[in-house]
């Protein structure tokens, strides 16, 4: 079994990341595999998911929605299979809610549920049942993260962005929670805003948004890894 | 003892019987598990998660349904997903009782099983019509993908409801290659951890690919529990190590945690961590030489289960409990209630060198134990 290295902590570190096939997320697999992580992501299309698991030999494509309750465990179970456990957990797959956008009082309940089911419901069944890997790899004295991926919208209160900011406030708040709850166990819990970037979700968002004024994906990816990696070395020069 | 009808891992009401080292007994509620525990003490726990390892298809040369139970793996290795062992069962479900089951078709070498997504060939019977080899075609992933949407929890008679895999997963479940829950985890939640940290109590943890806990053929059944591989970890060797030299207990949470540990005890004393595949039988002959105590489901006498706790306590002991459980209206099978016996102090029956704990020096009873942490 591969273990993280100082020099390099993220060789042998064992990720999973939803969202996998697109944007921030196709980001973080390229920027993971490549330096080394062992990888599984998670997408809903099947045709993507091989192509990307295709264009990355050796990470684990693996086709569900993170949104469907009857999904979780599935998941889990190829997720932690796939890798032999878990170390980090990234909650990349978002919905929108109503696209396009809409302001609150124009926006249907169903794609308020299906906002909350992405963002926020999917997060937390997804780390509920990744929590025994989580806390297994944490007693085995390897780095155990959860990250959030949320959003100014979160913190900000824009029209428009009624289902999408309330779901990533909420998720925010979750993580705090859980890291509140679970840092004892070792297991910690990021929040982390990669800012705005030029991703399918955002040209879905702001379709006339100039991809000049947004951060390339791969820019927020390597931000986001960063994180990650200043998050372990702390535990590291903590231990 | 009645089963539990209802697959609800962690009732509020839940029980626990506690025997100990004298072979005093007393009821108690499961949530007071912690309060016969002292500082210094360790629980280990079984991590593994429940595969979804009943799997209904076709037997293609017959066109005839078939259920196959996935039963045992020669090594927890990831990419090692291709071969398993497998119990075969013919048209039914779990509503009928295993005992009921229609036989099987008549299985040959080569014969092909489709089973949803999954394609399998029978490679071999082992020694059992309805015990087989089989391989899986396709990638590790794919075959992950198939039992995870495929398969269903193994079913039981007498729950009256389909089992999810949420009903099957402990609170620590991880990886999955369990068959069966390893149900005396149920006991665990996070606040229970919590509790633990918060009392100097120790927890730890090893992964055994707990095995079915019944086949519903007496002659399969007499060959239970199968090989069941298990990967113990360093940290877990050293918590036990630790708790032992300072002369506390090690609590095994489950007949797998204990089989796996008393496994490892038969390779190396001291322990020494790594993977191996528990193969004994444990009962009135053996005599744990790591495990101090087991928190355990409640069986039947004759189950094999039940058998193992005879290396903890006296057969007049265990009868005695069996009684208590049966006065005390306890719940039985993978979602009842539990018991947790320590070990008899009877170091002449081993011959072996035994490490007394403090406990066992001391010569505290079950009361006295309960003043230590009241």
């Amino acid at each position: 079994m591969l273990h993280p290295t100082s020099s390099n902590p993220l060789q042998g570190l064992r990720v999973a990341v939803t969202g996998g096939t697109s944007g921030l997320g196709l980001a973080l697999l390229g920027a993971l595999h490549e330096r080394g992580a062992a990888v599984a992501f998670v997408a809903r299309d099947a045709a993507r998911v091989n192509a990307v698991a295709q264009r990355h030999p050796g990470s684990h494509g693996i086709v569900g929605d993170v949104s469907r309750k009857e999904q979780a465990h599935p998941l889990a179970l190829q997720i932690s299979a796939a890798l032999g456990g878990l170390d980090v957990l990234i909650h990349n797959a978002s919905s929108l809610g109503p696209v396009p956008l809409a302001l609150l009082a124009d926006t249907e309940c169903e794609d308020f549920e299906a906002a909350l089911a992405a963002n926020l419901l999917g997060p937390f069944r997804l780390t509920k049942a990744l929590l025994g890997a989580l806390g297994a790899a944490a007693r085995e004295g390897r780095p155990a993260r959860v990250v959030h991926i949320t959003s100014d919208a979160a913190v900000n209160a824009y029209a428009g962005w009624g289902a999408y900011g309330a779901s990533k406030a909420a998720l925010r708040h979750l993580g705090r929670i859980w890291d509140e709850e679970l840092r004892e166990h070792g297991v910690r819990v990021l929040d982390i805003d990669p800012g705005d970037m030029d991703t399918p979700l955002h040209a879905l968002a702001v379709p006339d948004a100039d991809p000049a004024t947004l951060k390339r994906p791969a820019q927020a990816a390597a931000e986001v890894i960063a994180l990650i990696e200043q998050s372990i070395a702390a535990q590291e020069a903590s231990a | 003892m009645k089963a539990a009808a209802h697959p609800t891992p962690r009732p509020r009401d839940a029980k626990l019987l506690v025997v100990d080292a004298r072979g005093a007994v007393r009821h108690a509620a499961r949530e007071q598990l912690v309060d016969f525990l002292v500082p210094g003490d360790l629980i280990v726990a079984n991590d593994a998660a429940t595969l979804p390892a009943s799997l209904t298809g076709v037997h293609l040369r017959t066109g005839l349904p078939i259920e196959a139970r996935l039963a045992g793996r020669r090594s927890l290795a990831v990419d090692d997903v291709h071969e398993f062992s497998a119990v075969v069962f013919g048209a039914g479900d779990h509503r009928t009782r295993t005992e009921d089951r229609t036989a099987p078709p008549a299985l040959q070498p080569g014969d092909r099983l489709a089973l949803g997504p999954l394609h399998a060939v029978v490679e071999k019977t082992l020694g059992h019509a309805r015990l087989i080899a089989l391989r899986f075609d396709g990638t590790p992933d794919a075959i992950w993908a198939g039992i995870a949407h495929h398969g269903k929890p193994v079913q039981y008679a007498h729950i009256h409801e389909p089992l999810a895999m949420w009903d099957v997963w402990t609170r620590v479940a991880a990886l999955p290659v369990a068959f069966e829950p390893p149900s005396a985890g149920f006991v665990i939640d996070w606040k229970l951890l919590h509790t633990l940290r918060e009392r100097g109590i120790g927890f730890a943890t090893l992964t055994h690919a707990a095995g079915l806990s019944s086949t519903g053929d007496a002659a399969l059944d007499a060959r239970l529990p199968f090989d069941e591989p298990y990967h113990l970890p360093l940290q877990t060797v050293q918590a036990i190590v630790h708790a032992r030299s300072a002369g506390h207990r090690v609590i095994a949470l489950g007949t797998t945690v204990t089989r796996a540990l008393e496994h490892a005890a038969t390779l190396h004393l001291p322990l020494r961590a790594g993977f191996g595949v528990a193969n004994q039988r444990l009962g009135a002959h053996s005599r744990p030489r790591v495990v101090d105590a087991i928190v355990s489901g409640t069986h039947e006498p004759g189950s094999s289960h039940h058998e193992l706790l005879r290396a903890f306590t006296s057969e007049a002991v265990l009868a005695q409990a069996d009684a208590a459980l049966l006065a005390g209206g306890y719940k039985t099978h993978e979602f009842g209630d539990s018991v947790l016996i320590e070990r008899d102090r009877e170091p002449a029956a081993s011959g072996r060198n035994e490490v007394p704990t403090k406990l066992h020096r001391a010569g505290l009873s079950m009361s006295r134990l309960r003043c230590a942490t009241a």
